[in-house]
């Protein structure tokens, strides 16, 4: 484990930086206009992954959800939860899949706890992936774009927007 | 806990308030249909419903969803399993209303074992939803009469919905919670994986309870017998999320070779015994693969004791 991947056992400093993160970006939303979001999201896709890689080993699914999951990434987990941990979890909370692993939602329930801000969000159920935000800037989709491809029907029933308020 | 979704067997025997039995049923590697049917003679003479699982363990047999059709059309009360791990959300919606269609209402939604767990390590995993998603989606097409995209069905499918659960394994504070989340996205009823470790299942219920969950949905505790240590340590180690406490494994190693059967199916009448007693708890699920006769002489056992408490 790399020194950046330790900062995953301290959440609560994480969720901070992701609501200032979040600040800096509404902030700078002038900028981002001017410049068009396809270039925006163009411009930050790297940064973002090498930054959220060597925290979180972000895999650009492009509509993050680190806040709902504990700032643990749900897209480490081999079968891409996102809404709680499978069955199969191993006795002493390892995965399933990979036996050397600690179960991603194990860690995503501790760390929820630690947190102050979005620790509750583990709770609140997520819409399936869209696929199409694969590899795009999540700051940009999350930010601006919203969740206007999140299912339309899944929209209408929970009136949940995927912001972060 | 109103609405009757569906009319079906066993969701009226569920809110009749009785002791409900399912069983697990496994379709069998084989395109004859009397193989299914045979799959469930014996366990069918017992079960209010019989789940017949989807590709269990990551194994390829005949189709949930043919395998239920055929039970359907001999008179069997069904429950369709269905796994995410197989297919797309195009495909489980398609699936949702041909099972509509078929006259199969209860439906298990399950993220299913993953693709290494079983013959066909190789394969794609897919996994475009998780079952509380699938959950969800179901309940959004039954209710709202509409696919996840906002199109319109023409006419809406009936579901009785129900989800897994699992007390046994990490994260023990989270399970509990787990299954709120699943009530939310519209399971009304939960089948566990085996139960050994009956303290275990005692605190989650407690929980359970504590968040009045149990008054939302029905909660049916999965037994099954163990036919020696072997099969325990197998279960244990090789199939995903089964806990064995070493005290069961003990036991079973003590007995002598000709006692095990005998054992095992003790093991389990104690468990159901105690599971009864929990508040809750609205039945038991049967799982008891390739020893049907054992899980027959199982519920044999278990109502007889049904009939002497009347007595």
């Amino acid at each position: 484990m790399t020194l950046l991947n330790r900062l995953r056992d301290y959440p609560h400093i994480l969720e901070v930086a992701y609501q200032f993160t979040e600040k800096v970006f509404q902030l700078l939303n002038p900028i981002f206009q001017r410049l068009g979001y396809e270039w925006a999201d163009k411009l930050l896709r790297l940064p973002e992954k090498i930054g959220k890689g060597a925290v979180f080993n972000c895999q650009m699914c492009g509509q993050c959800a680190l806040h709902f999951t504990g700032m643990t990434c749900p897209m480490g987990c081999p079968k891409n939860l996102r809404n709680g941990p499978c069955g199969g979890v191993r006795l002493n909370g390892f995965c399933e899949v990979d036996a050397t692993k600690k179960c991603v939602w194990v860690e995503a329930f501790e760390r929820s706890k630690k947190m102050r801000v979005y620790g509750a969000d583990i709770y609140v159920l997520l819409p399936p992936l869209n696929q199409q935000n694969m590899g795009r800037s999540a700051f940009i989709n999350i930010a601006f774009l919203k969740n206007s491809e999140m299912p339309e029907a899944w929209q209408m029933e929970t009136g949940l927007r995927h912001d972060h308020k | 806990m109103i609405t009757n979704r569906t009319n079906g067997r066993f969701e009226n025997a569920l809110r009749s308030g009785k002791f409900v039995v399912t069983a697990e049923i496994s379709p069998p590697d084989s395109a004859d249909p009397h193989d299914v049917l045979k799959a469930a003679q014996v366990l069918g003479r017992y079960a209010d419903a019989l789940n017949v699982t989807d590709g269990s363990g990551a194994n390829c047999h005949i189709s949930s969803v043919a395998a239920c059709t055929i039970l359907s059309n001999a008179g069997y009360e069904v429950i369709f399993q269905m796994s995410c791990r197989d297919r797309n959300r195009i495909a489980m919606q398609a699936e949702l209303l041909g099972a509509s269609a078929l006259g199969l209402h209860n439906v298990l939604c399950l993220t299913g074992d993953d693709v290494t767990a079983g013959d066909h390590p190789q394969a794609k995993r897919v996994f475009d939803f998780d079952s509380t998603q699938l959950l969800q989606t179901a309940r959004i097409m039954r209710d709202d009469g509409m696919f996840l995209s906002g199109r319109k069905l023409s006419a809406k499918p009936r579901f009785f919905l129900g989800g897994a659960d699992n007390p046994f394994v990490e994260p023990f504070e989270f399970r509990p919670l787990r299954l709120a989340k699943k009530i939310q996205a519209g399971a009304e009823f939960f089948q566990s994986q085996y139960c050994f470790d009956v303290e275990r299942l005692k605190s989650h219920m407690q929980k359970v309870r504590d968040l009045g969950l149990h008054e939302k949905a029905f909660i049916l505790i999965g037994v099954g017998p163990l036919r020696s240590e072997k099969t325990a340590e197998f279960m244990r180690t090789k199939v995903p999320g089964v806990y064995v406490p070493d005290a069961i494994v003990e036991r079973m190693r003590k007995t002598p070779v000709q006692g095990k059967r005998a054992e095992g199916i003790k093991i389990c009448v104690e468990i159901i015994r105690q599971v009864r007693e929990i508040q809750g708890v609205a039945g038991i699920h049967m799982m008891a693969y390739k020893q049907e006769e054992a899980g027959a002489e199982i519920l044999d056992e278990v109502d007889l004791n049904i009939k002497e408490m009347m007595r």
